[in-house]
């Protein structure tokens, strides 16, 4: 006996968010299409002079590029370690939960706090380390993204079956590199890739440790950008969300082509 | 395994250097001053009341519109699109924090932001002439919830998912009607879920950073996140320890946390099929 109709008040709530989503949207793409000179409607010269800006393209390479490399640590520190876990240590998977979760105790601020105290004061680390934000910065981020890769791995592992594929894997006669290469991550690709595509919508907004430990990273640059030009501002703006958009939207397509949900989600930042 | 090797380098020493730094005077001995000088100090009290504050509404704001609204997308009746418009978009939402939403609501709400010129152009009424202002508090929870309301329809929607159909045809059945449903059968069954949601919420709003910094670099509202961002750039305190030691506040209060939703979260699952 369930109603057809949309309730009332599911109207209401419904629109009160899509009002409260969508104004601040609406606002900056027509803070973006201002002129800069007279304030007024139409002008594309805010998105002109920041594709023209070279800082732009420099620190957004950066940042991609921190993202790929924080991918690719992540998921070389998880994959192996997780499947030995499901295959041979289930004891210790509480324990690998229990460490991907403290990224939430420790967020940022604080990490960033410990890290800089750590590398610079402590062990005394060279600069070649603590100059180089794909040493110093991947570091960190691989931390931060441990809940999310951890959690999409982990359902990934969860829906095969790690000890019957390994053992027709080997009983066909494949060592160890080719069981996990050719039998296991193919098995686990979407979830890798959905850890991946939460890792870069992270990777491609952090703002805290880039900038407290002195790095130019795409962030830093909106940063910069807002305290400086109010309108080319709001077109940066609009760029990053575009790319939250498509990392998250690329996580929901693979998800479905899969045919199953890994989509998980978490506190961010 | 590389895994522990990895974590002990990049989360746990540097975490212990935090924990250990806060306990350790100027000249290295150990010592609880940095901490008993959080507490004497106004402006670092003040900084925690603001910070816990801002968390605490912006929780229970968030988690009662981030309620009503899935709730409203989920209840039988709003068409299916709807219900997956709303969860894609709280995935993107949710994931949109930092530095570029400060600037959405500078464009909003800031001095000439586009809602702020209709209220004062159109309907002569300029927000900035009766003491709101989008650099302060009030700005940073009202952008604050625009990521708070999506993490919790996204944390709370599988709980109301799990509210079974049977139980609310048993209960009408029973000649209940919607209020005593709700009263007796779902709130409390979704009680658990909801306030493991909002202490949730509670943690990634005093943990944020970007946001409030980017809003606020101007007025200099004391949140604690901002006076550690402060300290570390090196422009306001002169002993290294009082960094560290605001930040293991920091962290005391989030494993506090931690310690209430491990337990709800275990008691929300208590009815899942």
């Amino acid at each position: 006996m369930s109603r057809r109709r949309i309730a009332p008040s599911a109207i209401v709530w419904l629109l009160v968010g899509a009002v409260y989503f969508l104004l601040p949207l609406l606002a900056t793409f027509l803070f973006s299409i201002k002129d800069q000179n007279t304030g007024k409607c139409c002008s594309l010269a805010s998105y002109g002079f920041i594709l023209h800006d070279p800082q732009f393209w420099t620190t957004l390479k950066l940042s991609f590029r921190l993202a790929l490399e924080t991918i690719v640590v992540g998921l070389l520190l998880f994959v192996p370690t997780l499947y030995w876990v499901h295959l041979r240590l289930p004891k210790l998977r509480p324990v690998i939960g229990f460490i991907a979760l403290v990224p939430f105790v420790i967020p940022p601020i604080i990490l960033v706090v410990g890290l800089l105290q750590f590398f610079k004061d402590d062990v005394h680390a060279p600069f070649w380390f603590l100059g180089k934000p794909d040493l110093f910065l991947v570091g960190a981020y691989v931390i931060l993204a441990f809940p999310y890769i951890y959690f999409s791995l982990d359902a990934g592992f969860r829906s095969i079956d790690v000890h019957t594929l390994t053992e027709a894997s080997q009983s066909l006669g494949a060592g160890w590199p080719t069981t996990l290469g050719r039998v296991i991550i193919p098995n686990i690709r979407v979830a890798a890739l959905a850890g991946a595509f939460l890792t870069l919508a992270i990777v491609m907004g952090e703002f805290t440790i880039a900038s407290l430990s002195t790095f130019h990273t795409f962030p830093t640059y909106i940063q910069f950008i807002n305290e400086s030009q109010a309108y080319p501002a709001a077109a940066v703006t609009l760029m990053s969300f575009a790319i939250t958009w498509a990392a998250m939207l690329s996580l929901l397509l693979i998800g479905r082509q899969g045919g199953r949900r890994t989509v998980r989600v978490g506190p961010g930042r | 395994m590389p895994f522990f090797a990895y974590t002990l380098v990049f989360l746990f020493l540097p975490a212990a250097t935090v924990m250990v730094g806060a306990f350790q005077g100027a000249t290295g001995g150990y010592t609880f001053d940095n901490v008993t000088e959080i507490a004497q100090t106004a402006s670092l009290r003040h900084a925690y009341k603001e910070s816990i504050e801002i968390s605490l509404v912006t929780a229970l704001l968030g988690g009662l519109l981030g309620f009503l609204i899935a709730y409203a997308a989920i209840r039988d009746g709003t068409p299916n699109w709807i219900r997956s418009a709303f969860a894609t978009f709280s995935g993107v939402a949710a994931n949109f924090g930092g530095i570029p939403l400060a600037f959405a609501f500078i464009a909003t709400l800031g001095t000439i932001g586009i809602v702020t010129q209709f209220l004062a152009n159109q309907l002569h009424w300029n927000p900035y002439f009766h003491g709101f202002t989008i650099f302060g508090k009030t700005g940073v929870e009202l952008a604050y919830l625009y990521f708070q309301i999506p993490l919790m329809i996204l944390v709370i929607a599988p709980a109301i998912d799990g509210l079974r159909q049977e139980w609310s045809e048993a209960s009408s059945n029973l000649g209940a009607n919607r209020l005593q449903f709700w009263r007796h059968i779902g709130l409390p069954v979704l009680f658990p879920s909801l306030l493991g949601a909002m202490i949730l919420l509670f943690g990634n709003a005093f943990a944020a950073y970007a946001t409030a910094y980017s809003l606020t670099s101007g007025t200099g509202l004391p949140l604690v996140p901002i006076l550690i961002g402060a300290d570390l750039s090196g422009n306001v305190y002169t002993n290294p320890h009082e960094g560290q030691a605001l930040a293991f506040g920091m962290f005391v209060v989030l494993a506090a946390m931690m310690l209430f939703y491990i337990p709800l979260q275990r008691r929300a699952t208590r009815w899942s099929r």
